[in-house]
């Protein structure tokens, strides 16, 4: 029955012609069934035993497995003004992403079984992409007291990931507790590392630029020096440790001596922060106000460095939609955040593969791979093999377009790239061989067996 | 010039016409009638988000004098209080038809929002945003020192700059939004500018600034100092570590009765002391030295007024070219002598041509 349901609503059989794979030779791609069916040159798909399978000419596109993103806001429940689970996951689809990790700054706040499942549930039922809720670490965000972690991770969202991200576990012993007890489900707490007493009332990065403007400084010891401590805990309890949006060159040098030292981190960088610096903020405009603050050009070379050599392991969007009232106003009362969902590809693009420092398959491992393998999200991340499932996106590497935030499907109209001209576009997206998005445009969400939405992980009953 | 907003993109040659029109101004103030009508007709709104009683009524002053209609809007106890956005308050005055928005606000950066947006059409000019600009008091200054330094050359002030004059500011230069206006307006009119303070109320990113910069008021003292102006140091900031006691700031950067009889043994007999008030006696300056024959603090008040109408009579007269060149210092200076300096600054020769 479950069976029938999903195939009158998903869509049936695709064969991909051509498509580069991961930027290699091109091949074909059969997906069928939620699985990659076949790959060669040449594939048949009567040959295959597949009828009217759909024929997407796919020659000067590239075939990536299907991006996840470490770091989304979603925004509901609680603030379904700024982004519900509907309108930014469709978002996610439509910038190649299969999976996004919902973070826990909900209202209410997602500390408990009960919201982490609603948020499942959400996703599910929206089914553009995989939904995967991040647990907050402490209760209401507060930094007080841990949040029944146990309970959310034997949830049916089978949460992996905790954080209290937008504020920071400052507290070193709440800290070290975190990091230990999700060693009992294989967790990992990612930190929003901001000494907080260091960055009271802080509106941008501490340097030459906010001197000149007059805004309160954002440090960039204030997060080394956090991510600092982290590190050395995380070696000490033998836990597992993953770092947001790092921003300075500090941190990643930080971050490179930890691996050296064979602490288990992993980092993440944002699109914004491998290419905007500071001085944006000259023009007092807070579609540039963000948390961590936009840095320095050094500190911008620094991030891309750390990247292209792996030191930081993921690129993760934060995408943070605000309406627009929160951002039409003086800076220091406007809301910290910028989209990121529907910009990520074509700004990772610009700033890592048309430099040189990345390949398309390294792009594979940084938006795709090492995200879920953080996460901890089965079906995702895998390689474009027989067997495996289909959580493709093709991407049309040459592929010029301006962002107008107004036409994208983030309510969020906070793209701090409005007006830029960025390369590469997705051109389909691929979820559990359904395609959500075609020709660019999003086509139609997968639907779950009934019994799906509200099963356990992966949507498998 | 559309916009009064910050001294950092001020031009020499703008902010020399603002000093000279200021002048001509001044002489408006020592007439009997000490009105012009030429903003008869136009509306200026004094919007004040920050309590400033002194910068408003300066500005109010100014307005009047040259006829405008003024409206003051307080922000504390208005609906702003109550929610309202600076955007719908903008879009308010917009609809109101407001020429000109004086405006002073708690954040940095305030004034550039209703500049850069489409909220409001008016001429914006910053009295004061945040700890980032405050432009007509570093004109104000800039005009009291032109007319000492001009006063020892025995030239006219009118079309001078300040080259070679030694500029000390002394206090929290951090959280000071008339030291960030004074540095760029006094390097651009060729000062040489020393900033001294506390190590921990200077921002980082301060050696960027074209001046130099010291710890030691009395070592900056002995190099010598044309004009030396203090700056108010809130009492809060004891509070947040940013020095142990109002006791020991004293001592090492306020301008005491010791450091004032300093200026007589290094021979300094020339140089004026300046403060942007309100003062606090007894911290950063003495009262011996507020009350000097040096001070300038009352001088300061009264070319205020000054440099406000000659700001809200620039932007507002519809000449918003830059100057043609050098011969318009010449012009300025006596425009209503001058055939053809109708289209300078020339705020008297409307009043008596037409």
């Amino acid at each position: 029955m479950a069976e029938q349901q999903q195939n009158a609503s998903n869509s049936g059989a695709y064969l991909i012609r051509g498509a580069a794979i991961l930027g290699g030779a091109a091949e074909d791609l059969l997906i069928r069934d939620g699985l990659i069916a076949g790959r060669g040159q040449d594939l048949d798909a009567e040959g295959a035993g597949v009828r009217d399978a759909t024929v997407i000419d796919a020659r000067g596109l590239i075939a990536l497995p299907g991006m996840v993103d470490i770091h989304t806001h979603l925004r509901e429940p609680g603030r379904e003004d700024a982004e519900t689970v509907e309108t930014g996951t469709r978002a996610a689809a439509l910038g190649g992403y299969t999976a996004v990790h919902a973070m826990a700054n909900s209202t209410p706040v997602a500390d408990t079984a009960g919201v982490v499942e609603q948020v499942l549930t959400l996703g599910r039922t929206a089914g553009w992409v995989d939904v995967r809720p991040v647990g907050a670490v402490t209760v209401g965000l507060a930094g007080e007291q841990l949040a029944e972690l146990g309970a959310m991770a034997d949830s049916r969202a089978h949460v992996r990931v905790f954080s209290d991200d937008g504020i920071c576990v400052s507290d070193p012993v709440l800290m070290r507790r975190a990091l230990e007890y999700v060693k009992a489900f294989d967790g990992v707490v990612a930190q929003h590392a901001q000494e907080p007493r260091l960055t009271a009332g802080a509106q941008m990065n501490e340097g030459e630029v906010s001197a000149v403007l007059g805004l309160a400084g954002w440090p960039a010891v204030a997060e080394e020096s956090i991510i600092a401590r982290d590190v050395l805990l995380a070696q000490h309890v033998g836990s597992r440790l993953h770092v947001c949006h790092v921003s300075t060159a500090g941190s990643v040098e930080i971050i490179r001596w930890a691996k050296s030292r064979g602490v288990d981190v992993t980092a993440e960088v944002t699109p914004h922060h491998l290419w905007l610096t500071d001085d944006l903020a000259r023009s007092y405009d807070p579609v540039y106000k963000v948390n961590p603050p936009l840095r320095t050009d050094a500190d911008v070379q620094a991030l891309r460095a750390g990247l292209a050599d792996g030191t930081i392991d993921v690129v993760g969007t934060d995408h943070a939609p605000h309406p627009s009232e929160h951002k039409e106003c003086e800076w220091a009362q406007a809301a910290m955040g910028m989209t990121g969902l529907e910009t990520a590809l074509s700004v990772v693009q610009h700033t890592m593969i048309e430099t040189g420092l990345m390949g398309w398959a390294d792009f594979a491992r940084v938006t795709s791979t090492a995200p879920a393998a953080i996460g901890r999200v089965p079906d995702q991340g895998r390689p474009l093999e027989v067997g495996e499932p289909a959580n493709v996106t093709l991407v049309d590497p040459a592929a010029r377009w301006t962002v107008d935030p107004s036409k994208m499907a983030t309510m969020g109209r906070n793209s701090p790239f409005a007006g830029r001209e960025l390369p590469g576009q997705v051109v389909a997206t691929f979820f559990k061989g359904h395609a959500t998005v075609l020709n660019g445009e999003l086509n139609t969400p997968y639907r779950y067996p009934a019994d799906a939405v509200d099963a356990g992980p992966a949507g498998r009953p | 010039m559309k916009h009064l907003l910050s001294t950092e993109d001020l031009s020499r040659a703008n902010a020399i016409r603002i000093l000279d029109t200021a002048e001509e101004m001044a002489a408006v103030g020592d007439r009997e009638v000490k009105k012009l009508p030429a903003l008869r007709g136009r509306t200026v709104v004094n919007l004040f988000f920050e309590d400033s009683t002194r910068t408003r009524i300066s500005f109010e002053a100014a307005a009047k004098r040259l006829s405008a209609d003024v409206i003051n809007f307080a922000a504390k106890g208005s609906s702003v209080s109550k929610g309202e956005s600076l955007k719908d308050t903008a879009q308010t005055l917009a609809a109101m038809g407001a020429d000109a928005v004086v405006i002073r606000h708690w954040a940095s950066g305030a004034p550039h929002r209703l500049a850069a947006t489409d909220w409001i059409d008016a001429a914006v000019i910053n009295a004061g945003d945040g700890t980032h600009e405050h432009p007509t008091q570093a004109l104000l200054d800039a005009f009291t020192m032109r007319r000492h330094w001009s006063k020892l050359a025995g030239t006219r002030s009118a079309g001078a700059d300040l080259a070679g004059m030694r500029v000390a500011i002394a206090g929290d230069v951090l959280h000071s939004r008339v030291a960030r206006s004074n540095v760029w307006l006094l390097r651009t009119l060729g000062a040489e500018v020393t900033l001294v303070a506390p190590p921990t109320l200077l921002p980082i990113g301060v050696e960027k600034w074209p001046c130099a910069v010291s710890y030691d008021l009395d070592e900056t003292l002995e190099k010598g100092v044309d004009a030396m102006m203090m700056l108010r140091v809130q009492g809060e900031r004891m509070n947040a570590s940013f020095f142990p006691t109002t006791r020991e700031y004293s001592r090492r950067w306020g301008f005491d009765d010791k450091r004032l009889r300093a200026l007589d043994s290094l021979g300094l007999k020339d140089t004026i002391v300046m403060h942007p008030g309100p003062m606090n006696r007894g911290l950063e300056i003495s009262s011996a030295a507020a009350d000097s024959h040096r001070s300038t603090v009352l001088d300061q008040v009264r070319n205020g007024v000054s440099i406000r109408m000659a700001a809200l009579y620039l932007l507002l007269s519809g000449d918003t070219r830059e100057p043609a060149g050098p011969a318009f210092s010449a012009a300025a200076a006596a425009p209503a002598t001058q055939a053809g300096a109708a289209d300078m600054a020339a705020p008297y020769s409307h009043q008596e041509s037409h």
